[in-house]
């Protein structure tokens, strides 16, 4: 198959699974903050409210598209066109699983494999804080310039800490393309410990995690970080201007930048595509159990059901879920399905991490918020490379 | 392929130049220079320069310019007030950008005569690996003593911040 066309479908697959997420990622946000704060979260549309993207998009479409006196036109229109677009392009170097085989051609499940892969994510992410920037400042509004100043400042404090801690595990993999790094970390140690970056020898990245992950909070925006946003101190931040689809853009750019970064974390220090335990003590047949004990669980409460809605939603939902199971424990399918799963998996654990810690923490103050970019993370960012490079230096 | 793509990149490279010095607006004279940076980093990747690329996007357009914006922002600078030109200024301008350019053009083609033309591909070095290796081996000292200088404007600028504090 022609090499240009194979690139075509790739991206139009990944584009259409990313923003179907991406959609989707907003209605879980909506339910598990709903449930823990003791709520129900979106219900109406639809049964559980599953179609509740679908009404918000419909929604946003239609509403009126304003664009107030005074503001840079210019700017204003394309801020958030360039966040958005900035938010998506760095998926592209993402790797989701190993080669796959269709009609007679093998093609890796990433759109393409750079050999500065790292290098272009932290490129996209240092650039893509214009769109926010630019968008505050011509908005011609004081709440939008306090919106895009903060998160400026922000965004150039925690790339510090991020950049370095991204670098201990590139010391153990001893490359920068993304693919590379996920075969380093395959096999295991004793048979059963696998080589991901948080566990491998002579220095696991358990530190790397953790400041990453939390300078990844303050890239994205995310609560306990998203200052630039702050609705009791700066109405809406940066786009209190914006409406309609402008304002989805930023929505978007926002849900978007944080799968990347959970999918980022997932390939630096959790293995990527790499399954939890070997293959020889059964994980290929993980994806299959999960999904009939979820069918069965849904399939329980489908003959005893709470509600009347629920004896016919819960057991449609089940097929589905045994469909899933029977789905994956087809072997000419295993091959491409299994590393989807656990990349999946990996990554929607994080991405649940990100919606927990925002039902969980309060919001920084923004003195605490710098403080501790510059006093303390980038102190323990710079330490923990210096251990890294000093083991890596003796034992390997 | 490259050849078309150079052209296109370096048009817009030498556009967003003019248009930093046009624009009235400090503001979009920032954003012209991010242009540059952008284009620029282009080129250097059609050059086989892929590391440097990259550093150059991280760098200048993320950082360096992001703090340009910054201060812009915080400063609330307006637009810059138009006076007329000197006389001077605009009888000699163009001419005298012409003589420089002529000149430059005159003691590169002197200076290195037996410089060969550029191929796009032929330079296969631009790597992480290739670029790390020659900044600790063969310019350790220079990349040192630069390292060393930046440490000590880095001191200086706390100092110069300090100031007001006692």
């Amino acid at each position: 198959m022609n090499f240009f066309l194979l690139s075509l479908i790739k991206a139009a697959v990944v584009a259409f699974v990313l923003l179907t997420t991406l959609a989707y990622l907003q209605w879980v946000e909506r339910k598990v903050i709903a449930h823990i704060q003791v709520r129900i979260g979106p219900s109406r549309v639809g049964p559980h409210g599953l179609l509740q993207p679908l009404a918000d998009v419909i929604k946003l479409i239609t509403k009126e598209d304003l664009i107030p006196p005074y503001v840079n036109k210019f700017l204003y229109l394309t801020a958030p066109f360039f966040a958005i677009t900035m938010a998506l392009l760095s998926i592209s170097v993402i790797p989701f699983g190993g080669p796959i085989h269709i009609f007679g051609d093998s093609t890796w499940m990433q759109l393409t494999d750079l050999n500065i892969g790292i290098l272009f994510v932290l490129a996209v992410s240092s650039v893509s804080v214009y769109g926010i920037a630019l968008a505050g400042w011509a908005s011609n509004n004081k709440y939008s310039l306090m919106g895009g100043l903060r998160s400026s400042a922000q965004m150039i404090s925690y790339e510090l800490p991020l950049s370095m801690a991204v670098a201990a595990p590139l010391l153990l993999a001893n490359t920068l393309s993304l693919r590379q790094i996920v075969e380093h970390q395959s096999g295991y140690y004793l048979g059963f410990i696998p080589r991901w970056s948080i566990f491998q020898t002579p220095m696991p990245q358990i530190f790397s995690l953790i400041i990453f992950l939390i300078a990844a909070f303050a890239e994205t925006n995310r609560i306990p970080f998203d200052l630039p946003e702050a609705e009791n101190e700066l109405v809406a931040g940066y786009h209190t201007e914006y409406s309609s689809m402008k304002f989805a853009a930023f929505f978007m750019a926002e849900y978007s930048n944080m799968v990347t970064v959970c999918a980022m974390t997932t390939t630096l220090f959790l293995g990527g595509w790499l399954p939890l335990w070997p293959a020889s003590a059964g994980s290929n047949f993980v994806p299959a159990i999960v999904f009939l004990l979820a069918g069965a669980i849904a399939l329980y409460h489908g003959l005893n059901p709470v509600r009347r809605r629920d004896g016919f939603t819960l057991p449609v939902v089940a097929v589905v879920f045994f469909l899933l199971a029977a789905v994956f424990l087809i072997p000419a399918l295993q091959g491409a399905l299994l590393p989807l799963f656990w990349f999946a998996a990996k990554t929607g654990a994080l991405l649940f991490l990100f919606i927990w810690i925002r039902g969980t923490l309060p919001r920084f103050r923004y003195d605490q918020l710098m403080a501790f970019a510059w006093k303390f993370m980038f102190p323990v960012a710079v330490l923990n490379l210096l251990v890294t490079g000093l083991m890596v230096a003796l034992f390997s | 392929m490259d050849v078309i793509l150079f052209l296109i990149f370096a048009a817009i490279a030498v556009v967003c130049g003019i248009n930093v010095v046009v624009q009235s607006h400090p503001i979009s004279s920032a954003i012209s220079l991010i242009g540059v940076m952008g284009s620029l980093a282009v080129l250097y990747l059609l050059l086989g320069a892929e590391f440097l690329a990259a550093a150059q996007v991280i760098v200048y357009a993320g950082a360096i310019m992001v703090l340009f914006v910054f201060v812009i922002m915080l400063l609330n600078a307006g637009a810059e007030i138009r006076h007329g030109r000197a006389l001077l200024a605009q009888v000699l301008g163009i001419p005298l950008l012409f003589t420089f350019l002529g000149l430059m053009l005159y003691f590169v083609q002197h200076m290195f005569p037996g410089a060969a033309d550029v191929h796009f591909g032929g330079f296969t070095h631009g790597t992480a690996l290739d670029v790390g290796r020659a900044l600790f081996t063969h310019y350790l000292l220079p990349f040192e003593v630069v390292s060393v200088l930046i440490l000590i404007a880095i001191l200086g600028a706390v100092v110069l911040a300090q100031k007001e504090m006692e």
